[in-house]
């Protein structure tokens, strides 16, 4: 079976950001962009699966020509090949023109199963791989935290809230979203470091998919970002000065005389 | 395009989700913006009496499905069932709480009708002649305000705590049959579980002290179970650290794990992603240590030391155990 697995590459948010100059999305000037953590664990479940049925992993990516290095580590990690929405039409879409260009990639293919993370952890819309199942008419599952492919179908465990899981099967073929935990990614080897430079990938135009570009990126969406800021904090916290030491006396006298919780 | 607005209701075990009427008061505070009127829409089976609750808010109408396809959650049924119904009518908007539940449709929906989804609202304003929503992005450090271009019916998830529940309104409406055309589910339901073990209750305590991604491996954990020791504390985490699996799943705290509200809570090395957040804000003090100022657990906490916690940790074990005497 190919599995093809959706990846983004996003930028690290353990980073100090900052809003751009214009208003409307972070600088990304000196940001460091990684794979997007949940599609991680997309790429684990994938590999473990084509080993264990004999099957090969294929990975997409709509994205700028910085995302070829997410590709990259993705072929390193042991996909056979990877197919690069690059082109400047596929750019700045919401989930809806996102998922009309990665269905018209994925459909070229004989694929069996599509992987990808639950939520992007840049604009987090949450329902591209969904809206990409409707498009390929194929049953989806979004926050699934434990899958077994059988013959045709895939027994699959999904988070609810409040520590509860619901269980349940869907028919393959099938769009899988994982949340990250599921599994534990492994690292590439160096060896697959060497590997990933000879293994290709494919970059198809609009045309190519047989897509209209005015249906894709930033003029295809349904929702576009006016501004981003960030959050009001309130009130905010009261800041306790000094070093570690001082800080922590001053904590703990607060906390004792002030807020009267210790 | 009517100036409707259209609200669906989740609910399990013949109950109304609390995040439902979180749910009608941002459909009855949009209905107000745009000049029109919210209904509910319930889908179900055997839902009679969810149907008289709903019918006791200020709605024009409880539309109900009531159906043996929908006994159970699936997109297929659900997506069935609401396709042809937003065709026909048109409704502005569509508002559904943000839980595990309404994503893992409403997305579909989006797509099967054409309408624009906006995912994980927390408020919306008019700027200019135009609605604008706000929802998180970057894991809940900044904020983001989206514009929908597209005509036709907007779909919008509303975030847990973002609209309060006491504020939708009561009245009384009538309830009316949506006959739903054939309806075909795509997954065979085979049961729901219980993730990890009932043996940690973080409901019932006094002090949490919880960590957080910043932590940055398990072997700094010590210090801080010292701490906690110290402060006769619970130890709770943030999703990273359980999903790396440096403390067991029944310590989580957030929308996938235990919703707590403690006299005290100590953050330790956690950002406050909005999914933490929904679990613990009820906290009557929330203390923040962390080297980022800007991260969003800031926002809700009282007091904050800005600062490296492998220093900072030890130092505030050094200072509780001191005030003990």
């Amino acid at each position: 079976m190919r599995i093809a697995v959706c990846i983004k590459q996003v930028p690290d948010t353990e980073a100090r950001l900052r809003v751009a100059p214009d208003g409307r999305w972070i600088d990304e000037d000196e940001l460091k962009f990684v794979i997007n953590e949940s599609d991680e664990y997309a790429m684990e479940e994938a590999l473990s699966i084509a080993e264990k049925t004999g099957g090969e992993v294929v990975v997409f990516t709509v994205g700028p020509e910085r995302a070829k290095e997410a590709l990259r580590k993705a072929l390193a990690l042991g996909a056979v090949r990877a197919v690069h929405l690059v082109d400047d039409a596929y750019q700045g879409g919401d989930a809806a023109a996102t998922a009309r260009a990665l269905a018209a990639a994925i459909r070229r293919e004989d694929v069996g199963l599509v992987l990808t993370g639950s939520q992007s952890d840049d604009v987090g819309y949450g329902s591209t791989a969904s809206m990409l199942a409707g498009h390929l008419g194929w049953p989806h599952a979004w926050l699934v935290m434990g899958l077994d492919v059988e013959d045709g179908s895939a027994r699959v465990i999904r988070e609810m809230e409040a520590g509860m899981n619901e269980i349940f099967r869907v028919s393959l073929p099938a769009v899988i979203e994982v949340q990250a935990g599921i599994n534990h990614p492994r690292y590439a080897s160096l060896k697959g470091i060497m590997r990933a430079k000879r293994k290709p990938v494919d970059t198809p135009s609009p045309g190519d998919l047989g897509l209209d570009p005015s249906a894709l990126g930033a003029a295809g969406s349904q929702i576009e970002i006016v501004d981003v800021a960030f959050p009001d904090s309130g009130a905010g916290a009261e800041v306790l000065e000094g070093d570690p030491a001082a800080a922590a006396q001053a904590l703990v006298e607060k906390l004792r005389n002030e807020a009267r919780v210790l | 395009m009517s100036n409707q607005v259209w609200v669906i209701l989740q609910h399990r075990d013949g109950k109304l989700h609390r995040s439902s009427r979180e749910a009608i008061a941002a459909g009855q505070q949009l209905a107000a913006q745009i000049g029109g009127r919210a209904s509910a829409v319930l889908l179900g089976s055997g839902v009679g009496d969810l149907a008289k609750e709903a019918a006791g808010f200020d709605l024009d109408a409880v539309h109900v499905a009531d159906d043996g396809a929908l006994a159970g959650y699936t997109p297929g049924a659900y997506v069935g069932a609401l396709a042809p119904v937003i065709g026909a009518s048109s409704p502005a908007y569509v508002v559904a709480p943000h839980t595990y539940q309404s994503v893992d449709f409403v997305a579909r929906l989006s797509q099967t009708t054409g309408a624009a989804y906006v995912p994980e609202a927390i408020s919306f304003e008019e700027v200019d002649g135009e609605l604008l929503w706000k929802r998180p992005i970057l894991t809940g450090k900044l904020h983001a305000r989206v514009r929908v271009k597209a005509a036709g019916t907007v779909l919008v998830t509303v975030q847990s705590g973002a609209f309060s529940a006491d504020s939708a309104a009561a009245g009384s409406a009538a309830v009316q049959d949506l006959a739903p055309a054939a309806l075909t589910s795509d997954r065979e339901l085979l049961g729901v579980e219980q993730v990890g073990s009932n043996e940690v209750d973080l409901t019932k305590a006094d002090i949490i002290v919880s960590v957080g991604r910043g932590v940055g491996k398990p072997e700094n954990l010590p210090p801080i179970e010292e701490l906690a020791k110290e402060l006769g504390a619970d130890l709770g985490a943030s999703r990273p650290v359980i999903d790396n699996g440096w403390l067991p799943r029944e310590r989580q705290i957030g929308s996938s794990g235990q919703t707590v509200a403690p006299k005290l809570y100590l953050a330790v090395g956690l950002s406050g992603a909005i999914q933490h957040l929904v679990g613990m804000k009820g906290s009557t003090c929330v203390v923040a240590i962390n080297k980022d100022p800007s991260a969003p657990i800031f926002g809700i906490s009282k007091y904050a030391i800005v600062g490296d916690l492998h220093e900072v940790i030890p130092a505030l074990t050094e200072a509780v155990r001191a005030a003990k005497g």
